[in-house]
């Protein structure tokens, strides 16, 4: 065969090889550079002929609009309870765990499961679980007291319901991710402590904790970029609503979008989500690439 | 004393745990075998004759409901679409993928971190920033609604994932190895295929399993670039439960159904999972 004979050329090699790879960033970079010239536009599908170049009105438009700052402090307020949350509990659940036990081992593998499900399938088993007329947990919460519970029905507890499915859904994540931070850790501190007749809370917050951050720090700011632009879980449960309370970035630019047909809109809204996460990105990817650089390196020791 | 409350307070927090995070899961299973009128009860039935009714309903594609005409559901072929769409995706990721991680691995080359880093961007860009754009494009050249068009997309979410676990695989074989295999007279590309994917092979392997649990959850991209014909069962079940007069049984037997391959996927990974969370930060 001809590609098995086929000489080949040192420096241009590599390139070969990442082409197609390349090929399919280019593919990205352009629907992207147009998102952001629909950003300039004034852009109705519905009016096409007054279609033309505007600037920035755009960007003045939305945030001098009442509902883009209520969409910023919704999706804020989700991403920040999601992810106190979720460190906490994931956290709490890895140091339980951490032990090599047999129940702790079989709930290890089980506990992942909830992040396996997507997250839009996530939101419908909960809406069966809460659902007004049968859902099993209402059932369980009239034993403690609280009936007729309103969900996803009242601006008031629609965000809680949220938050509870994407903690649902994503604390096996950081859990799995600290369980694995926690077993790796080396030995030695903690037999020096344990010689020194340290207490427990300081061996904690003197030892576990700061040996255990780099890992904390990673995974929560992997989260924090997923968390702040979730569509699926808040579109499956309650599509922003009731009113505009659960709101969201990319919910609301998604009803720009199909709703209003209002492309420019939605395109400027989307820049600025944008701009957020790729700052954060950016943060993400320098922790990250530290966190790798040290755990290759304990492996090489 | 103090340590019985430190252990009946850990026996609670198991307990909580157990509940808050695998009781919805085996309540959807249950309620998969359940008629409706089961189902609408106030006071949940804990002991009832399971039914295969929903399962069979679902697999054909009709069902009778007591006192309505029959009804028809279209679930089976979100199912068709889901395994097209997932198993076309990471047959591509592989294709693009593997030579392009063997690259970033082995060879220093002038841009190739900054093409790495950026593929790994685009796993956190907002998708609809890219979507909307295409959602017109497609359009207009007439690709929406196709198979070829969503899996394209759907590279968005695999490529990187594959790429950087790849990478990570090869980094850790010598290339020792390699340089031997090629002075015995054998080309790069036997070497590559003869040496260097085997080696990696638990990696590949490991990797394209994540990527197919990834594009089979993945909802937006055929929600918007994709009509009933083409969506996958994270839309459809949607659909699904929007619609009226579906029973209950049936939604939750569409939902179990559309769980089912990735919760075993995710068993046969555990292993790797760690890794692949990560995206090869973490040894797991």
């Amino acid at each position: 065969m001809w590609i098995f004979k086929m000489k080949i050329n040192r420096k241009l090699f590599p390139y070969v090889l990442t082409l197609p790879a390349l090929l399919v960033c280019v593919g990205i970079l352009i629907p992207f550079f147009t998102a952001v010239y629909y950003s300039l536009q004034r852009y109705n599908l519905k009016m096409p002929h007054m279609k033309g170049f505007i600037w920035f009105d755009n960007y003045v438009n939305i945030f001098t609009d009442p509902s883009f700052w209520n969409t910023i402090r919704v999706s804020l307020t989700y991403t920040f309870f999601t992810i106190i949350i979720e460190l906490l509990l994931g956290l709490g659940i890895a140091l339980l765990l951490a032990k090599r036990t047999w129940l702790n081992n079989v709930l290890g593998v089980l506990l992942v499961l909830p992040l396996m499900i997507a997250p839009a399938l996530a939101s419908l088993i909960w809406r069966l679980l809460i659902n007004p007329n049968f859902g099993v947990v209402n059932y369980i919460l009239s034993f403690l007291g609280l009936e007729d519970f309103t969900w996803a029905s009242h601006p008031d507890t629609v965000l809680f319901t949220l938050i509870m499915v994407d903690v649902w859904v994503f604390t096996p994540f950081i859990m799995i991710l600290l369980l694995a931070g926690l077993r790796s850790l080396p030995r030695q501190p903690f037999e020096a402590a344990e010689l020194d007749g340290v207490p427990e809370y300081y061996k904690f917050f003197r030892i576990t904790l700061p040996m255990l951050f780099p890992f904390i720090l990673t995974a929560s700011l992997f989260r924090l970029l997923e968390s702040i632009q979730q569509f699926d879980i808040i579109y499956a449960l309650s599509q922003g609503g009731p009113g505009e309370s659960s709101m969201v970035f990319q919910v609301s630019a998604y009803l720009q979008t199909f709703q209003y047909t209002n492309i420019g809109k939605a395109a400027a809204m989307m820049v600025v989500l944008w701009a957020i996460c790729y700052f954060l990105c950016h943060v993400f990817v320098q922790q990250w690439h530290k966190l790798k650089i040290k755990t290759k390196g304990e492996l090489l020791q | 004393m103090s340590i019985n409350v430190w252990s009946i307070l850990k026996f609670f927090a198991y307990v909580a745990i157990i509940m808050f995070f695998l009781f919805p899961i085996a309540w959807i299973f249950n309620m998969s075998f359940m008629t409706n009128d089961e189902i609408l009860r106030k006071v949940p039935v804990l002991f009832y004759e399971p039914t295969f009714k929903n399962y069979i309903g679902l697999w054909e594609g009709e069902i009778a409901i007591e006192g309505f005409a029959t009804m028809y559901v279209y679930f089976k072929q979100n199912l068709i679409n889901s395994a097209i769409l997932s198993v076309g995706s990471v047959s591509v990721t592989l294709l693009l993928g593997v030579p392009a991680a063997y690259a970033f691995a082995r060879y220093k080359f002038k841009g190739g971190e900054d093409i790495a880093f950026t593929l790994l961007s685009f796993r956190f860009a907002p998708a609809l920033l890219i979507i909307l754009p295409l959602n017109l494009y497609f359009s207009e050249i007439g690709l929406y609604d196709s198979y070829f068009a969503l899996i394209w997309v759907y590279q968005l979410i695999t490529l990187p994932l594959l790429l950087w676990i790849v990478r990570g695989y090869f980094e850790d074989i010598s290339p020792d190895i390699e340089y031997a295999y090629r002075l015995d007279g054998h080309s790069w590309f036997q070497s590559f295929w003869k040496i260097s994917i085997p080696l990696a092979k638990p990696g590949i392997a490991a990797a394209s399993l994540l990527c197919f649990i990834y594009a089979w959850n993945n909802f937006v991209f055929a929600l918007i670039l994709g009509s009933s014909q083409i969506q996958p069962v994270t839309v459809g079940a949607l659909a699904f439960i929007t619609a009226s007069a579906i029973p209950y049984g049936l939604i939750a037997c569409g939902i179990v159904v559309s769980v089912l391959p990735t919760l075993i996927l995710a068993l046969f990974i555990q292993k790797y999972l760690v890794q692949g969370l990560s995206l090869g930060a973490i040894k797991g």
